[in-house]
């Protein structure tokens, strides 16, 4: 069976000998190539635009702004607040403001740094505390979610711990940049392609803006240079100005930023500051605990919402939690609008409550993993595994549906029930029953193999020894919320076609950005033909096969594509089965698909055979397949639910060292266990448990965004803003799937992979830490310990440097 | 313009295009060659790695920022020439798909193409081979395990073919000035002395590629042989402006190990491979890793304005801010500097250790004689608008003790040295309080307590 194998990347021979097309790739005759005019100042009235040297410009065709297009298109995936280009204001440096159409990518380019645009500036809000002190904010105050009665738990707790944190943001650094083309067709039709993890969107973006049926709109993925949330929202942009331009000038259009333009115009995880205030016994468990989340959400809403949300859905992480309170305020300042990111919050949230362990570890003189572990859910093993269907008693909700209904910034709002409550199933903050928790098992399983206690043992006695450098070693656990917490998302439709000659052509909602999910499926579908996986043409996604899809986000690709695929196949297979089963006159259940054949009443006839009798018989062989995941509920306003359908696990130790006296300090070994279920390709997975760790590890050490004080991002290119490079891994990287099957019936077993390990690298920030910690035994403290602007050396000031 | 060169073997004749245009704009643009990538159109992320061969062997470039004429009579190869004529993939290729190396696949033709020259010139070092390419995905184990998968493998004769033909290659004239010699340059230099030298381009380019700069005249001087030499005389190392940087680290790595480790980290190969110690210098950047290095050591800079020639010590030729004692029509035509240095150490700190310009550079060369210090010599680059010495820093040490209570004193002083800015690479203070701390760094060096973490085993 296909399914399970270790196989490669369906299009690995394609990538390595540069065959592999992407959207920049194609060949589009006579097209013309687009760059946007930026905003300058971060905020201002625009009072004056001088675009006739643009115009002017050799090579230029057509120049658009706010004049020119009255009904101005929308590029927001939730609130309607992204106008395509600035209307009398802009509200961050970097914000479209004019629109170039040119003969060539560089010659749009260079009009475009033409224009002349006045300003009447307009003060900037560009940190939480300025939007806190204006109160500009999405919603109309903080979201608040609690469980319990945190005050006084915590006023009663024998210690009290608090603190504060800023947590920097992160750029994607796709290395595809954003790209779009646009081919207008007959009777006002659009083609598009578009490097989006959300075909839907852009066609509904697209359509939108052209006054254009959905229906009229086709937009087609093959596939990313990679996404990680950068291009759920991002890329509508470039989308809707290629329909716009394409249409005023009657010629394709295709565009592409330029790097420094991408990480100017777009979004990038969202940084935050966190404030805990935690009561503890001498034991280090928490009794109670308050977090209070300020996001720094940029000009427009995008999925800042969710996002946030999201925050506060992992603010427990592995530990329970009795009484709780989080406090998220999501605030609107002149930067640019931050978006999805690997985790989706989820890194931002469990990063927070990870530094409270260690800070509380501190306080009450134990080890921090111990301290960990104290705090940890109870285990499955121990909890009544039946947890209660809590889907069954909220169904039947109204909904807040309005105009985006396929995106995640869409507001949504179910009624409330009271949740089932068993006094043996832990609940989260959210009230979720905590049914599946493996953390004691594999935390133990861990520990062992990367030998934790020796070498931390080993560690001291180095770092006694040594003056300048400090080694620190740290274990984090990962519970990452399998589901969009927008449940009308989770749904996913595949179209599977058999032809003639036996090959079969595989199709559904879920866009390849390199995590694998192409080959996954095809692994999938040819398992339920009983077929070599070669024999499934994978294709490029396209909203005129599968419509409505979902964005392939929140890590949901395999669990809902491979559901819909497997349903589409399973259709055929049983008109294939109920055709040969009346031939022999025995049960259709009788019918065996194995190895490329097909078995019946002790005959035994090849694929290709069955398929062409099926076809001269007139039995379809084309079928959909749709799939809605289960069990999932969610009361957003309230804060209770069963947002996730189940969760996924993982852990991770990592070894550093440290130099106190600059603060330079690189990874020495990392040791990850990951929960995938029953892995539907341990290869794909295993590999994205080692991008997503390194990419997480990368976020909390050498990548930093800096602006300067009028707004202007400062590292907006690669030589400036610094992603891991090859000898930033781990020299030593030891990486093992957990391997038991998930306990809810997802597809094969497995679990989603694409999000929950990019949380393993948080190990590496408390490894620094744990370093830092080391720089504190007599040979002087980390002397750089204020000046670096890096988060993790900050760390060090509860310890009174 | 008539440029010419040898294309995956096949010769290419280029008429009628800027000098200014890029290798990877006319690849993908004109010739249809699309596996070649755009990551970031400054050098940085290795998407758009070719292969370049000449008579000194093949090596790999940054197609992003190379101006055609650098190519003339040279022999390219793209990721679709890796492959052999019949589509054979490339042992690199073949290792690439069997231990999971690519996954969204748009780093990858720049990793296979780096990977491949590496195994063509046997380099196992893959750290350091491919600091200079980016990959978002796979957190390059996977990589790393194919280009050790590999390394046991005949290199395929396609490979090696490109040696040969580009031997037998008559290019014939570039139709653009690219002097074959130093006394052309500076006869025609004199003439125009505001032309854009163009030596590797790996700043130039991103004057084109970035700022969108017509640039006009242009002379591109990668066929100025005689200022490529490097020659051992009396204790000294004479190097010419033209030496690549990858040339120069070959040269001092086992004489001056610490600067040559200074100039692995410089940046990525491809970045090495193509920039020059002539453009470092010229370029008067305060944060290029050359200069301090070279100050540190007492290194004479050579300058030629036609038939003159002047020489001077390094620190002075740097002014202000990008301001440099260098007339109109001047150039650098090379640098001496001693052979050995024992008490020479570099330190580079920068948020990334490969591939990235540092915040702080410190150079340290202090001699001890009998306990006390004879002299010293300790330059910094990111400290000031220029590449600049601690010049209270040495004069607090010379003549003193070399005892920590004398390190301290000189680590105190140098707070008299430098003002520092502050930007996105580092703060002010952090800048400052580093540079004293590399002082202190450089007493535990000499005194052989561990200081480096890339020298800590896991």
């Amino acid at each position: 069976m296909s399914m399970g194998k270790a196989l490669p990347h369906d299009a690995a021979p394609l990538h390595v000998t540069g065959q592999a097309r992407y959207v920049d790739d194609l060949a589009v005759a006579g097209a013309l190539h687009l760059a946007f005019g930026l905003s300058s100042v971060a905020h201002g009235e625009i009072t004056g635009m001088d675009l006739s040297a643009v115009k002017a410009a050799p090579g230029v065709v057509a120049v658009l702004s706010a004049e020119d297009l009255p009904d101005m298109p929308d590029c927001s995936p939730s609130a309607h607040d992204e106008p395509l280009l600035a209307v009398g204001k802009v509200h961050y440096v970097g914000q479209p403001v004019f629109l170039v159409a040119a003969e060539s990518h560089l010659a749009a380019r260079k009009a475009a740094r033409l224009g002349k645009i006045t300003y009447r500036e307009l003060p900037a809000l560009l940190t939480v505390d300025e939007a806190l002190a204006a109160n500009s904010r999405f919603e109309q105050g903080p979201v608040v979610w609690a469980k319990g009665d945190t005050a006084r738990a915590i006023s009663s707790a024998p210690r009290v711990v608090e603190g504060s944190f800023e947590v920097g943001g992160q750029e994607h650094f796709y290395l595809e940049g954003q790209v779009a083309a646009c081919l207008p067709q007959e009777d006002g039709d659009m083609v598009v392609h578009s490097s989006t993890q959300h075909p839907t969107e852009v066609q509904h973006k697209v359509a939108h803006a052209l006054h254009l049926p959905m229906s009229a709109v086709r937009v087609e993925v093959r596939r990313m240079g990679g996404g990680f949330g950068g291009k759920e929202s991002q890329g509508n942009a470039l989308a809707i100005a290629c329909a716009v331009a394409a249409r005023a000038t009657g010629r394709p259009c295709r565009m592409r930023y330029d790097r420094d333009d991408d990480m100017v115009i777009t979004g990038k995880r969202h940084d935050l500051r966190i404030l805990y205030r935690a009561g503890v016994d001498d034991q280090g468990r928490i009794l109670g605990l308050e977090f209070t989340h300020l996001f720094r959400c940029g000009w427009s809403q995008d999925l800042s919402l969710p996002v946030a949300d999201r925050a506060m859905l992992h603010a427990d992480n592995c530990y329970h939690l009795p009484h709780i309170r989080i406090e998220s305020h999501r605030l609107k300042t002149n930067t640019c609008s931050a978006t999805a990111y690997r985790g989706f919050g989820g890194p931002q949230g469990m990063v927070g409550i990870e530094r409270v362990m260690d800070h509380v570890a501190f306080v009450v003189g134990r080890e921090p993993l111990e301290v960990r572990k104290a705090n940890f859910y109870r285990g499955m093993e121990r909890a009544d595994a039946s947890g209660g269907d809590v889907s069954a008693k909220m169904k039947g909700q109204g909904s807040g549906a309005e105009m985006h209904l396929t995106s995640r910034g869409a507001a949504a709002s179910v009624g409330s029930h009271d949740l089932p409550t068993d006094g043996r199933v832990q609940t989260t903050p959210y009230q979720m029953p905590v049914e599946d928790f493996i953390g004691h098992e594999l935390v133990a399983e861990l520990e062992r193999t990367s030998d934790y206690r020796a070498r931390k043992a080993e560690i001291a006695a180095w770092n006694a020894r040594s003056p300048v450098l400090k080694r620190g070693i740290a274990l984090t656990p990962v519970k990452f919320g399998i589901s969009f917490t927008l449940t009308w998302l989770n749904q996913a439709g595949a179209l599977v076609h058999v032809y003639q000659d036996g090959s079969v052509a595989l199709n559904h909602g879920g866009t390849e950005m390199g995590q694998g999910l192409f080959q996954k499926v095809a692994q999938v579908t040819a398992s339920v033909f009983g077929l070599d996986v070669g024999m499934v043409k994978i294709t490029a996604t396209d909203t005129g096969k599968v419509p409505n899809t979902s964005a392939t986000a929140a890590s949901s690709g395999s669990d809902l594509n491979g559901m819909a695929a497997k349903a589409a196949a399973e259709t055929i297979r049983g008109r294939l089965a109920e055709f040969i089963a009346e031939k022999h006159q025995v049960k259709p259940a009788a019918v065996k698909f194995q190895d490329g054949e097909v078995r019946c009443a002790g005959e035994v006839y090849s694929w290709e055979q069955v398929v062409a009798w099926a076809y001269q018989a007139r039995v379809s062989l084309s079928s959909t397949g749709f799939y809605a995941t289960p069990k999932i509920v969610w009361d957003r306003v309230r804060g209770v639910g069963r947002p996730f359908f189940y969760f996924a696990y993982g852990a991770a130790v990592t070894e550093v060292v440290i130099d106190r006296l600059t603060g330079e300090n690189r990874i020495l070994r990392a040791d990850l266990l990951h929960d995938t279920g029953t892995s539907l390709n341990p290869a794909l997975d295993i590999g994205q448990v080692e991008g997503a760790y390194v990419q997480g590890a990368g976020w909390l050490t050498t990548e930093e965004l800096v602006w300067d004080g009028k707004g202007r991002l400062s590292t907006h290119a690669p030589s400036t803003y610094k992603i891991p490079a090859c000898s930033d891994r781990p020299r030593d990287f030891r990486v093992a799937l957990w391997g038991k099957p998930n306990r809810e019936d997802a597809v094969g077993k497995s679990k989603a992979v694409g999000e929950p390990p990019f949380m393993l690298g948080i190990s590496a920030l408390y490894a620094l830490s744990d370093a830092v910690a080391a720089c504190g035994d007599g040979s002087g403290p980390c002397l750089t310990l204020a000046h670096w602007r890096r988060p993790w050396l900050r760390i060090g000031a509860w310890r009174g440097w | 313009m008539s440029i010419a060169f040898l294309l995956n073997g096949t010769p290419v004749r280029i008429e009628g295009e800027a000098p200014t245009r890029t290798l990877l704009d006319w690849l993908r643009e004109v010739r249809g060659l699309t596996g070649t990538k755009e990551g970031c159109n400054e050098g940085d992320c290795g998407a758009c790695t070719v292969m370049v061969t000449d008579a000194e062997g093949s090596k790999v470039l940054n197609a992003c920022i190379l101006f055609l004429p650098q190519l003339h009579g040279k022999a390219v190869r793209t990721v679709e020439g890796i492959s052999g004529p019949k589509g054979e993939m490339h042992p690199v290729q073949a290792a690439m798909v069997a231990h999971h190396g690519s996954q969204c696949g748009f780093c990858t033709p720049g990793f296979v193409v780096s990977m491949a020259v590496a195994h063509l010139n046997g380099a196992k070092d893959h750290d350091d081979q491919l600091a200079g390419n980016l990959c978002r995905c796979t957190g390059y184990a996977p990589i790393v395990r194919a280009a050790e998968a590999a390394e046991t493998e005949p290199v395929p004769e396609w490979m090696v073919s490109d040696q040969v033909a580009v031997a037998g290659f008559a290019a014939g004239e570039a139709g653009v000035f690219r002097p074959s010699d130093s006394d052309a340059l500076a006869e025609w230099y004199v003439a125009n002395p505001d032309a854009v030298l163009v030596a590797g381009a790996t700043d130039v380019g991103l004057w084109v590629t970035k700022q969108l700069r017509e640039l006009r005249p242009v002379a591109f001087l990668n066929g100025v042989e005689d200022l490529k030499g490097i020659e051992v005389q009396g204790g000294q190392l004479h190097v010419g402006a033209c030496v690549t940087i990858s040339a120069l680290r070959e040269a001092v790595k086992d004489r001056l190990p610490s600067f040559g480790e200074l100039l692995r980290r410089y940046a990525s190969v491809q970045v090495r491979n193509a920039a020059t110690i002539g453009g470092n210098i010229a370029n008067g950047s305060p944060i290029g890793d050359g200069p301090p290095a070279l100050i540190a050591l007492g290194a004479t800079l050579h300058l030629r304005r036609g038939d003159e020639m002047r020489s001077m010590a390094l620190e002075d030729f740097f002014l202000e801010y990008r301001k440099q004692d260098r007339k109109p029509g001047e150039f650098v035509a090379g640098v001496s500097f001693p052979e050995r240095a024992e008490a020479l150490r570099c330190y580079k700190i920068s948020k990334r250790f490969d591939q990235d310009i540092s915040a702080v550079c410190g150079c340290f060369n202090v001699l001890v004689e009998g306990g006390v210090v004879t002299s010293a010599r300790i330059a910094f680059g990111g400290m000031a608008g220029v590449p600049k010495r601690a010049t209270l820093a040495e004069a607090a040490l010379v003549g003193r003790e070399w005892t920590e209570a004398s390190v301290e004193a000189a680590a105190e002083a140098m707070a008299g040295d430098f003002a520092p800015l502050t930007d996105m690479r580092a703060s002010a203070g952090y800048r400052m309080l580093t540079a004293q701390n590399l002082l202190r760094r450089y007493f535990h060096d000499l005194n052989g307590v561990p200081v480096s973490v890339l020298e800590v085993a896991p």
